[in-house]
């Protein structure tokens, strides 16, 4: 099986380059710096900017962060993704508005659920490898639309609206700007750690090896098929995280966060940040998310820009942003 | 690094000529200055030890190399600017070691596939005549046949084409002795027909049959070349080298 | 009246041939759809688009030149295949020494692309395209009541397909075709211009979901996003037959289009996702797919 780093244009972070430890070093020590002003950044940003706008985008940057888990770290491109981000969407706004939960615990359940899907689907998605699997992910992505159209609970074309934000631990009034921001922040930080931390991890280390070379980490013992599925899981769940949170911020759960185009932004977030690094996907997801705001007023369609961006992206800028700059500052 | 150099008899040109060619794959640095003529009607062995860089030799000149560097000439035609699928247009073919006999295709699709290039070639009932066992088995699967049908057929599909050069790599490997001879008959019979071949080749006493002279390779490079009747004297250099 | 299982006889048989007319498509697209994997390997996600690129030919054809039915199902896909000829040759050749995700990804952004034009020039709206005069009304089969047009769409497809499966499996060209999808280096050596195969073989793959278009046209009506759900369901099918075989991706396609068509009168609520639940469990019992060889 090839994988996308086989034909040598995603960069990883986390890829040592034997021969130069020192500047692997420096780059860390970037990343490090790069991570501190961005936390600086985002803490000070509702000040500076609208911030339902920086909240949307902390959104899709975790679901994108979630999505690069797959795609970046183990190899595996789900085009699927949505299904997850815009299920927990459905089921934490179900829960807010109809029961009445706390945002957390809404926001918790939501991601449980998205992570419960993406064992089903992952069960059977990962019977497949490369091309298929993707086929397979938007296959089964696109009977969990259907279904969520049928099902009565998600009022099918008209989606779930007016989610009340609630009260945070039933103390902290969420529809005052500035709680809701800090508490998006801070599960932004905390899922986008999670992801982090998965990644450098043992756990993470195994994932990159059958990235690499699925055979061999079979020969190695290893067990890739649970992998493979325990990443799936991890990354729905952190997807569907971030469909919660975008619930809760926009107030609204519908049927565009679960269909496929959804599953393709995602990708093109990834892609267009640079898979296989850690902040590529966020800095995509910023940049799609922006665009799509500055034309959604004007006669421009949206989606031709987002299709140009992808045949430019995998012709042209396969590294992607972060990837590049990785690149650049290796020379 | 001793260079043979090109051997010119009676100053003909060489129908193939090879000259300080570098070959890589991806990185790695495989062929060095490699430097061979075959003559009209001739037919040389390549020897060497696995690895040494026979193959691709074959390979490069074909083309298949991702990269390579130097001189090919046929009929003093430049060769190195020609893309791979106008190479064979030029009157060269190739049997690769692993007999590339198509699976989805049967005996005579496989026999019916390489184009046309030239006049001159065999026609199908001569190529029949010549291997008799691939007439009685024209309708089954390629690879329903045995290991020596195999070789038998990738060698007969390239007579059509009307080639004067054909490459051959390795084509009496894993094969029984009696389809050996078989073979080294074939090989002698498509001689007397001016032929020219170049053969990788292990098995010597199959060689010294069919070859006019060897070239000895090792990593990549061209070491010497001699004439066949100089095989006996040469043979403690030779198991040295290839370790036979 | 007859019934069958509390199920009318008339009904049943109406569901039946939507279903095999469902199926028609479902076979049509992932014959192309496994034409063009088989040599190229890049799944053909513009393939809806290519589908409904055919419609709209036929249509603007009829609306702007008054060009009928007739010569747009000629016209129109070869229209289909030169533009798709021209984008492999310009763009999709460069990703072949990449990893086949990047095809993938290459053809879905062609699609957008593709599709949100249309969209933002025509509106989402679908637009009528008349049945061909010559075929108009139906015909009586003493059970039930055929449009002619509809039969007309199943003999095509079923001609259609067949022709393809004999252009591959019998003839020269198809020779090149399937030895190439073994081994394209030695094809190449052999002095088989492998470039000009590969876009000759995704024109025809394209031009086969444009012809599919045309003949979809009078059924479904012309709209821009008439291929993007469908291309999801032809994706299921082509996992569930397995990519190995041309015969097999037919097959299954027929089939597959009969189940969801029986799934309506049965159990209606279903239908939606039925070949999809089918993946699923083909996957679980045989991952390779029913026709497939495990690569």
């Amino acid at each position: 099986m090839s994988s996308l780093t086989q034909s040598g244009t995603a960069t990883s972070g986390a890829k040592e380059d034997g021969k130069a430890p020192a500047r692997q070093k420096n780059l860390s020590r970037i990343g490090l710096a790069v991570a501190v002003i961005a936390v600086l950044g985002l803490i000070a940003a509702p000040f500076f900017v609208y911030p339902v706008f920086i909240m949307t985008v902390l959104c899709f940057a975790l679901f994108a962060t979630a999505f690069n888990l797959l795609l970046g770290y183990v190899g595996l491109l789900s085009f699927g993704h949505a299904a997850f981000f815009g299920g927990a969407a459905y089921f934490t706004a179900h829960a807010v508005k109809v029961w009445g939960l706390e945002p957390l615990s809404a926001i918790i359940f939501g991601a449980a659920g998205a992570g419960l899907m993406g064992l089903v689907v992952g069960v059977v998605a990962i019977r497949r490898q490369g091309i298929y699997f993707a086929m397979v992910t938007l296959a089964l992505s696109q009977m969990i639309f259907f279904i969520f159209l049928q099902v009565p609970f998600t009022h099918g074309e008209d989606g779930i609206q007016g989610v009340p934000r609630g009260d945070l631990l039933w103390l902290i009034d969420l529809n005052r700007p500035l709680n809701i921001y800090y508490f998006v922040l801070v599960l932004f930080l905390a899922g986008f750690y999670a992801v982090w931390r998965i990644v450098h991890s043992p756990f993470g280390h195994v994932l990159q090896a059958i990235r690499e070379n699925e055979n061999r980490a079979i020969s190695l013992g290893y067990r890739v098929d649970r992998y493979k599925l325990a990443a799936f899981v991890m990354s729905a769940t952190i997807a569907g995280m971030a469909g919660s949170m975008k619930a809760i911020v926009l107030q609204i759960a519908t049927l565009t966060d679960v269909a496929w185009q959804m599953s393709g932004e995602v990708v093109l977030m990834t892609l267009l940040g640079g898979m296989g690094t850690i902040f590529g996907p966020s800095i995509g997801a910023a940049l799609v998310i922006t665009m799509q705001n500055y034309f959604a007023t004007s006669n421009v369609p949206v989606t031709v820009i987002i299709g140009v961006i992808f045949v430019l992206c995998v012709l042209l800028f396969r590294r992607g942003i972060v990837g590049e700059a990785i690149r650049l500052m290796k020379r | 690094m001793s260079r043979t150099p090109p051997e010119r008899t009676n100053g003909k040109k060489p129908l193939l000529e090879v000259r300080d060619l570098d070959g890589w794959y991806g990185e790695s640095h495989v062929l060095h200055r490699v430097s061979l003529d075959l003559m009209e009607g001739e037919t040389i062995t390549l020897v060497g030890r696995n690895g040494a860089g026979k193959t691709t030799t074959l390979r490069a000149i074909m083309n298949l190399l991702p990269r390579r560097e130097g001189e090919i000439r046929i009929d003093s035609h430049d060769m190195m600017k020609v893309p791979v699928h106008r190479t064979a247009h030029h009157g060269i073919s190739y049997v690769p070691e692993e007999r590339g006999i198509f699976a989805s295709l049967s005996v005579t699709e496989n026999l019916m596939l390489p184009p046309k290039v030239a006049d001159g070639g065999m026609s199908v009932e001569e190529i029949f005549e010549l291997f008799p066992n691939l007439a009685e088995r024209r309708n089954s699967p390629g690879t329903k046949l045995s290991g020596g049908e195999q070789q038998m057929l990738a060698i007969a599909r390239i007579l059509r084409t009307g080639v004067r050069i054909i490459l051959l790599d390795e084509p009496t490997e894993g094969l029984a002795p009696v389809i050996i001879q078989r073979i080294g008959d074939v090989l002698i019979e498509l001689k007397k027909k001016g032929m020219t071949l170049l053969l990788v080749e292990q098995n010597f006493r199959f060689a010294r049959k069919v070859a006019d002279r060897f070239y000895l390779m090792e990593d990549g490079h061209i070491l010497e070349s001699f004439p066949t009747s100089q095989l006996d004297a040469k043979m403690d250099r030779l198991n040295e080298v290839v370790g036979v | 009246m007859t019934m069958i299982f509390g199920i009318a006889l008339p009904a049943l048989l109406g569901q039946l041939l939507i279903g095999f007319i469902n199926g028609s498509f479902y076979a049509l697209l992932s014959l192309g759809l496994a034409v063009i994997f088989g040599l190229l390997r890049v799944i053909n996600f513009a393939h809806g688009a290519q589908y409904m690129l055919g419609a709209f030919t036929a249509y603007l054809l009829l609306v702007h030149t008054g060009i009928g039915f007739w010569p747009a199902l000629v016209v129109a896909p070869l229209i289909v295949a030169a533009i798709s000829a021209l984008i492999e040759r310009t763009m999709l050749s460069r990703l072949y020494d990449l990893d086949h995700l990047y095809g993938l990804l290459f053809t879905f952004g062609l699609a957008l692309i593709i599709e949100g034009t249309f969209r933002w020039y025509y509106g989402a709206a679908g637009q009528p395209y008349a049945t061909p005069q010559l075929l108009s009304g139906g015909t009586n089969l003493g059970f039930m009541f055929l449009p002619n047009y509809r039969g007309f769409v199943v003999v095509a497809s079923i001609v259609i397909c067949l022709a393809v499966w004999l252009l591959i499996e019998k003839t020269r060209l198809g020779a090149y075709l399937r030895a190439a999808t073994e081994n394209p280096q030695l094809v190449q050596a052999f002095g088989v211009n492998v470039p000009l195969l590969l876009t000759l073989t995704y024109a025809l793959g394209a031009g086969l979901a444009g012809l599919a278009g045309v003949l979809a046209a009078p059924i479904y009506q012309v709209s821009p996003l008439m291929g993007s759900n469908l291309i999801i369901i032809v994706f299921a099918v082509v996992v569930i037959g397995g990519m190995g075989s041309i015969g097999g991706a037919i097959i299954t396609g027929y089939v597959l289009g009969i189940l969801e068509g029986l799934t309506k009168v049965f159990y209606p609520e279903a239908s939606n996702i039925v070949v999809f639940v089918i993946m699923a469990i083909v996957l679980m019992l045989r991952p390779a797919g029913l026709f497939g060889k495990e690569i």
